[in-house]
């Protein structure tokens, strides 16, 4: 297996925009060297609310291999209530980190040998002025607090870019308020 | 300037930047969005055509032939079961000689149902003349059918573009859009010799006779197996044609240079792998996997299959120790179609390879790595002792 390549798991729910978060990091890390980027979302059996993943891969370096994200370095976690429905760390590698939107405390959750990130996105959202519920702008704030990949001014022009039409600034405050508020932990 | 987008995204760049005049198409899994992106394109006036929407595949392409007929740049697209409930009109489209381009999303066929990816659609159209690329990430999706428009229309043989469902339809990736200018002169209008005009009747594709005869002239006309004859020739002829274009296409977009198989270090192997679309991409993760053990192996992506480019195919495998095809895909009752096409080609090689055929992925089933390098380590290590029977990888049979 390559060691080069940065494998990222996106879930959320089907229709809350799991695909359109990971497809602006991958923009946005293409823009910032990663010339290798490969986003795949689940095949062929999205349904509105159902739970759904995205694997987002990413490298300096072409990426070959469509297959797949079976072990993550990180996870990201577009609704706590996921937790209680799917295995979000399956396969997450060892010092793993899991980013989550949830309205409870860092202090609330606990997953052995892994870093967490928790930031109320959903709050956040709103208060950027968002309708509730729309939080895959929001997500990629703590997407960037936490892993430091991404520079997050470089990801809310992909914000921008992608939400064109669609409250753009809007959008792009929620990454900001959600990237000063994210608590990390583990 | 480069984007991230799906490969159905990149197919329906392709046919935009192509400046396709008309669009018949009717939706299937995983086709779908490329359709409604094309739509979305004639909706907005980015693209100046009629996009005509039908109730079935065989009335697509029906409508892509009399497009063609009248002189217009054609295209649709399908999966699997679409496909085939258009072949008697897949085989009236070469018939006549209209060069019309469409694009395969490859799924597997039904049934049982599935909307998942192998090559049993298009593979099983390899005899009707159709001309097929295939593609093995976005970059080549887009090139592939702005080539395809202009290989069509040179040769007056349609062109399918085929690609793997999800795995390119659904997967995003970067890839780099041509500039519109530059293809417009890469790919001049289509202008053809006869089409249907008022002020000028003919008659079309009229009974042929078994004989030939005196057309309305007083020439002599060709009879159908004469007609036939011809395009074999010519579908024979379209392999050196196809890397003219191919060569054009390098020097003005600086990207191409392998039309017919792209080989990764093959150069030095005593082992190569062979196959069609993405899985050959994968394939050079295990390749570099493998060389890391010191196993001298590279891996070939056939970009052709229709005509078959068995002397490009002779050259890369002649003299190699052994040959292992992975197929998703299979001539029922016989063999891999491209493992049994390969040895045919290699049949009159004095320094024939062994050749392993090894059936995978139908109707969606993952691929994994490992099993990959373990098919391939067998072969490698035992490369005399195979048989000609295709072997399944990752079957889960109960006993």
């Amino acid at each position: 297996m390559r060691k080069d390549i940065i494998e990222i798991r996106w879930h959320g729910r089907g229709g809350q925009g799991a695909i359109t978060a990971a497809k602006i990091v991958a923009n946005a890390a293409f823009v910032s060297g990663y010339k290798g980027v490969v986003m795949a979302p689940t095949f062929g059996t999205e349904r509105r609310g159902a739970p759904v993943f995205t694997s987002l891969k990413i490298s300096k370096v072409k990426i070959y291999d469509l297959s797949p994200i079976t072990t993550p370095d990180m996870v990201i976690v577009l609704d706590h209530t996921l937790l209680e429905e799917v295995n979000v760390v399956a396969g997450l590698k060892e010092n793993g980190l899991v980013v989550l939107n949830s309205p409870r405390p860092l202090a609330a959750y606990s997953f052995p040998g892994m870093r967490v990130a928790v930031s109320d996105v959903t709050l956040y959202a709103v208060e950027a002025g968002l309708p509730p519920g729309i939080v895959n702008s929001g997500i990629i704030g703590a997407f960037a607090k936490a892993t430091g990949l991404v520079d997050i001014d470089v990801l809310v022009q992909a914000i921008e870019k992608e939400f064109v039409g669609k409250k753009p600034e809007k959008n792009a405050k929620a990454a900001r308020l959600v990237f000063d508020n994210t608590a990390i932990g583990g | 300037m480069h984007i991230i987008e799906s490969g159905n995204v990149a197919a329906a760049t392709g046919v935009k930047l192509s400046r396709a005049q008309v669009i018949a198409a009717y939706p299937i899994t995983p086709q779908t969005p490329l359709t409604e992106k094309l739509s979305e394109f004639v909706e907005s006036g980015e693209l100046a055509a009629e996009y005509i929407p039908v109730e079935s595949e065989h009335s697509a392409m029906a409508v892509c032939i009399a497009a063609s007929s009248a002189g217009a740049r054609a295209f649709t697209a399908t999966s699997a079961n679409g496909l085939l409930y258009m072949v008697e009109q897949l085989h009236w489209a070469v018939g006549a000689r209209l060069p019309v381009v469409m694009c395969v999303a490859n799924r597997g066929i039904g049934a049982p149902w599935t909307v998942w990816n192998d090559q049993q659609d298009t593979i099983s159209q390899r005899d009707v003349g159709w001309i097929q690329l295939y593609c093995n990430d976005h970059q080549q999706i887009i090139d592939s059918v702005i080539k395809a428009f202009k290989l069509a229309q040179t040769v007056s043989i349609p062109v399918m573009v085929c690609y793997d469902g999800y795995l390119l339809s659904h997967t995003y990736m970067p890839f780099e859009q041509p500039e519109q200018g530059k293809v417009d002169a890469f790919l001049p209008a289509f202008a053809p010799k006869h089409f249907l005009d008022p002020e000028n009747p003919g008659n079309f594709n009229t009974v042929t006779l078994p004989d030939v005869r005196l057309d309305v002239d007083g020439n002599m006309a060709p009879g159908y197996i004469e007609i036939r004859h011809n395009l074999q020739e010519d579908l024979r002829a379209a392999l050196l044609t196809y890397e003219n274009i191919d060569r054009e296409f390098e020097k003005e977009f600086g990207r191409g240079g392998n039309p017919f198989i792209e080989e990764y270090k093959c150069a030095d192997a005593e082992f190569v792998a062979v196959c069609i679309g993405s899985l050959s991409y994968q394939l050079r993760d295990v390749v570099d996997m493998m060389r890391e053990d010191q196993v001298k192996i590279g891996v070939m992506g056939v970009q052709i299959y229709r005509p078959f480019p068995d002397e490009a195919i002779i050259r890369a495998l002649a003299g190699k120790r052994c040959v292992i095809v992975f197929e998703k895909a299979l001539s029922y009752g016989n063999q891999g179609a491209l493992y049994a096409d390969i040895k045919s080609a290699l049949y009159s090689s004095e320094r024939k390879p062994r050749i392993h055929n090894y059936i995978l992925g139908l109707g969606g089933r993952e691929i994994k790595t490992q099993h990959l390098v373990d098919a391939l380590a067998k072969s490698c290590a035992s490369p005399d002792t195979f048989g000609d029977s295709p072997r399944w990888i990752g079957l889960k049979l109960q006993e």
